[in-house]
């Protein structure tokens, strides 16, 4: 970098990005400038509308001009619905990410250190399954373990008993299992990144030292692959903070995470000031979370 | 490499595939059997039948299409615009210019998409803009969304350009407008294909804005999905959802057709 030699301008090549930049943008508009119109659609997309709901927050359906009260708040903290939302939020949240982040990296393990003919096309499958709605895998589980499904259908049909002995898919377990299926390609691809630019020649080293699998494993790939599971972890959490379509598509009234009581409040109910309230709480948990996955995956040098 | 006896590599495979196929493979092909039987109830679909299709893709399904193809067409080019200007405008500011628009613009990722929906609808139902209960307030919701992911891709690709071809052009004296359409878009074209298909499918499945807000007129697709299943009929909700699969991939696929021929320009 330092010895380019590409004659410039005005400004000598120096190794700081922003002296090498001006050298190629010399008008008389600053270069900040030019940034405005996208910040400005955004601002106006995107920040005016969260500011409103925060505003909203604060005035109850009682003071609709003006006057700001702490009232919604007082409410929605008081009932027990936003609070069991807030634990079985938290809870399926950190449940998925414990399962996805276990799972991802046994499956990763094998596709990278364990190849098979045809790795390649399972690592390519992953990318196609990560643009595919999430509600889809929900979807499909009502097919195989749903009320009328084919697990249900093939215990009733052998046993002859009068229902299936699957019911968990209207719990907090179906969602678990939902989750848990959508979100570990996201821990897989950083993971697999991790493992390519790993050099084999150490786990040679290791072996021939006579290590075993499981020792190679604990001490030689999983430090090397720490920060890929710090960043992908982190992420799936605030992803799983933010599903909503998952538990909309399980249809089970006694799963309520915050996204959906959001929904509920909103357009069921109407209560726009309360949808407000839970909608903050939300945004405070996720932008927060992702913040530390910012400054995570940054220190992991992605 | 990791497992060296031929009886440990299989036993890895079969481990392997015992947790990839149930939980991965399993799902989608369920979705696509589903679609083309008259009923499930047993260990295996019965009564092979396309008329779910026929359904599926005419009528009220057919408009759901479109719309889902009409909105997430509109929403990625909107996305691009603005993710890539702001992403290509980013890369010449300092460090701390960079930080700002980086946060910025990822910040949408981070907010719950309900509370995005939530936020667009509370935000345009009321003056100066009134959009509540047209498509434009779909489109405006999905473009906000995916835009974090054209400013990703783009100015990811951006960090990796040499900036040797941009001096190169402007020592000649090619004016900055100049080397921007002619040297730095061209160079960054892989990136911007691949940033359209990811915000193309992204904002194909998109379901918990679109709940939030949605016309009864402008239904994209996973509405209609949900719709279906919601009312028990699940077996034409499976074929909607291999309609919209099959759409997303086809899309997918020609945009890396794109890329391909671009990169081994």
């Amino acid at each position: 970098m330092a010895d380019t030699t590409a004659p410039s301008t005005t400004a000598p090549t120096s190794t700081t990005t922003p002296g090498r930049r001006k050298a190629v943008s010399l008008t008389r508009t600053p270069t900040w400038a030019w940034a405005l119109p996208p910040v400005l659609v955004l601002a106006l997309g995107f920040l005016y509308p969260l500011a409103l709901v925060v505003r909203q927050s604060f005035t109850p359906e009682s003071l609709e001009d003006g006057g700001a009260s702490l009232t919604p708040y007082t409410e929605v903290f008081a009932s027990t619905v936003f609070r069991e939302a807030l634990t079985t939020t938290v809870w399926l949240a950190v449940g998925a990410t414990v399962g996805c982040l276990v799972l991802g990296f046994v499956l990763a393990l094998v596709i990278a250190f364990v190849p098979f003919p045809g790795g390649k096309a399972v690592a390519r499958f992953i990318d196609v399954f990560l643009s595919f709605p999430s509600f889809l895998i929900t979807l499909a589980l009502l097919f195989i373990y749903g009320s009328v499904g084919m697990a249900n259908g093939a215990w009733t049909g052998v046993t002859g008993a009068a229902e299936g002995p699957f019911h968990f898919l209207t719990t907090p377990w179906g969602v678990l299992l939902a989750e848990i299926t959508y979100f570990t390609p996201f821990v897989m691809r950083p993971l697999l990144a991790a493992f390519s630019q790993l050099d084999t020649a150490q786990l040679e080293v290791a072996s021939s030292l006579g290590a075993g699998p499981v020792r190679i494993v604990r001490q030689v790939i999983l430090p090397e692959a720490l920060p890929a599971l710090a960043a992908g972890g982190s992420l799936v959490l605030v992803l799983c903070l933010n599903e909503f379509g998952i538990v909309l598509f399980t249809g089970a009234k006694g799963v309520t995470t915050l996204p959906m009581l959001v929904y509920s409040k909103a357009i069921l109910e109407s209560d726009y000031p309360a949808a407000c309230v839970v909608a903050v709480v939300n945004i405070a948990l996720s932008v927060g979370l992702y913040s530390l996955y910012r400054v995570v995956s940054r220190r992991a040098g992605a | 490499m990791l497992v060296h006896s031929r009886t440990g590599k299989w036993a890895t495979w079969s481990a392997f595939a015992l947790l990839f196929v149930p939980l991965f493979a399993v799902p989608l092909l369920v979705i696509l059997a589903a679609s083309f039987s008259t009923n499930w109830s047993g260990a295996l679909p019965s009564g092979p039948t396309a008329t779910r299709y026929t359904a599926a893709t005419s009528g009220d399904s057919l408009q759901a299409l479109t719309t889902s193809l009409v909105t997430a067409l509109c929403a990625s080019v909107l996305a691009l615009v603005l993710g890539g200007w702001a992403a290509l405008a980013a890369s010449s500011l300092g460090r701390r210019g960079k930080r700002f628009l980086d946060a910025l613009f990822m910040l949408p990722v981070a907010v719950p998409s309900v509370v995005v929906g939530l936020a667009v609808l509370v935000a345009f139902s009321r003056p100066p803009v009134l959009l509540n209960g047209t498509r434009w307030i779909v489109i405006i919701a999905h473009t906000v969304l995916v835009t974090a992911f054209a400013y990703q891709s783009v100015s990811a690709a951006a960090r990796r350009l040499d900036p040797m071809y941009e001096q190169a052009a402007a020592s000649l004296g090619a004016s900055p407008a100049r080397v921007l359409w002619r040297v730095r878009l061209p160079l960054l074209l892989p990136s911007l294909t691949a940033a359209a298909g990811l915000c193309f499918a992204l904002s194909m499945g998109e379901l918990s804005a679109t709940m939030m807000l949605y016309p009864p007129d402008w239904t994209p697709l996973p509405v209609q999905i949900f719709a279906a299943t919601d009312r028990g009929s699940l077996f034409t909700g499976a074929a909607l959802a291999v309609v919209l699969m099959g759409t997303t991939l086809l899309v997918l696929t020609a945009v890396s057709r794109i890329r391909t021929r671009a990169s081994y320009r």
